[in-house]
């Protein structure tokens, strides 16, 4: 029997939708081509899906959610997912929150920056320019949104300059975006 | 290109927020073709432009965003004059009673823009329970989640754009 999880986890859990994912072998020509941007050597997650019932804003996402993440230059990888995860502990959510802080610890082989932010949120024991980081991230995931120019000051002084800071932004909001869909249409549960 | 953020945001067209943006320039265009989908898709299901509009209104003034609550505003107007009768561009109005798909539409949008920490299995049955089909309840989550996300860049890149 599975059961829903509530507390910060980096095990990711199984997501189960309260939406019905759309039936693969029935899905329209605007689907299917919606779903060919989703990569191919893996399955097609239920998530997809059941945003699949609108495919013309997932044919972009993808890319647009790809490209936040992984394209190259700019902040590190470690930190634009920093980013992901300070909007994912503002919004709540368990499931993304999990994905990203499991991918921080893979980049960075440090699992106790994570440990720290699920445990103690904005006042994680952190170095300063990840402490800066997260402020700025759970800062601007706020409704509304919280930003000024000594935040932006602050983003500043532990050496992040205009690039690194509009990646931050992205990868952060992006999150405040992604949050908003696994958080509301579907819910993150132990077991399978 | 004329994008709907960064005009909004009023980015100057040069300096080193102009340049970062340039080397971004893929992620603003696929932004700026999410926002097409989001507001003036091809199929709209249930969600007519004009409704997405003032909800987009509404939600950029919940979120303070000046920019993008003057688009959005002059973007429902372009609608006609009764593109939004029961006024839903502005927070706190709701529409009447008897209108259940709107009234629990219009709950969804204040809920998952102020706290979606809130949202839960209760939040998407309150949509099925008045009607609202699954591919809509599917288009108006992406429309909340895709605006949220743009009125937060506009707001990081308003304040940048100012000091330089």
């Amino acid at each position: 029997m599975s059961r829903v999880i509530h507390k910060f986890t980096t095990r990711v859990p199984t997501w189960r939708p309260h939406i019905t994912p759309i039936d693969f072998d029935k899905a329209t020509p605007a689907q299917q081509e919606a779903l060919k941007e989703t990569p191919s050597n893996t399955k097609i997650s239920d998530y997809v899906l059941v945003l699949a019932h609108d495919p013309e804003p997932l044919r972009i996402r993808t890319s647009l959610f790809n490209g936040i993440m992984y394209d190259k230059g700019g902040l590190s990888r470690e930190e634009r997912e920093l980013g992901a995860v300070a909007a994912s502990v503002v919004n709540r959510c368990i499931y993304c929150a999990a994905v990203h802080a499991q991918r921080y610890n893979n980049l960075t082989r440090d699992e106790r920056v994570m440990q720290e932010i699920f445990f103690n949120g904005e006042k994680a024991d952190i170095d300063a320019r990840q402490r800066a980081i997260l402020k700025f991230g759970m800062r601007l995931s706020e409704c509304p949104p919280k930003v000024t120019d000594d935040d932006i000051a602050s983003l500043r002084e532990v050496g992040l300059d205009d690039q690194e800071i509009l990646d931050l932004t992205l990868s952060t909001t992006l999150f405040g975006w992604a949050n908003r869909l696994m958080h509301t249409l579907g819910e993150p549960v132990s077991g399978a | 290109m004329s994008h709907v953020l960064e005009t909004a945001a009023g980015v100057p067209s040069s300096g080193p927020l102009a340049e970062a943006l340039t080397m971004r320039g893929k992620l603003m265009e696929l932004t700026q073709a999410s926002y097409e989908a989001a507001l003036l898709p091809s199929d709209a299901g249930n969600l007519p432009a004009n409704l997405r509009a003032a909800l987009a209104c509404r939600m950029a003034r919940i979120c303070q965003q000046s920019g993008l609550t003057q688009h959005y505003a002059d973007l429902l107007a372009g609608y006609g004059d009764d593109a939004d009768p029961y006024q839903l561009a502005l927070p706190g109005e709701m529409p009447p009673a008897d209108e259940q798909r709107l009234v629990a539409m219009v709950d969804y949008v204040d809920l998952v823009t102020e706290r979606p920490r809130d949202a839960s299995e209760a939040t998407i049955s309150s949509l099925r329970t008045v009607g609202i089909d699954e591919a809509d309840i599917v288009r108006l989550a992406g429309l909340v989640a895709f605006v949220n996300y743009q009125l937060r860049v506009a707001a990081v890149l308003s304040v940048m754009g100012k000091s330089q």
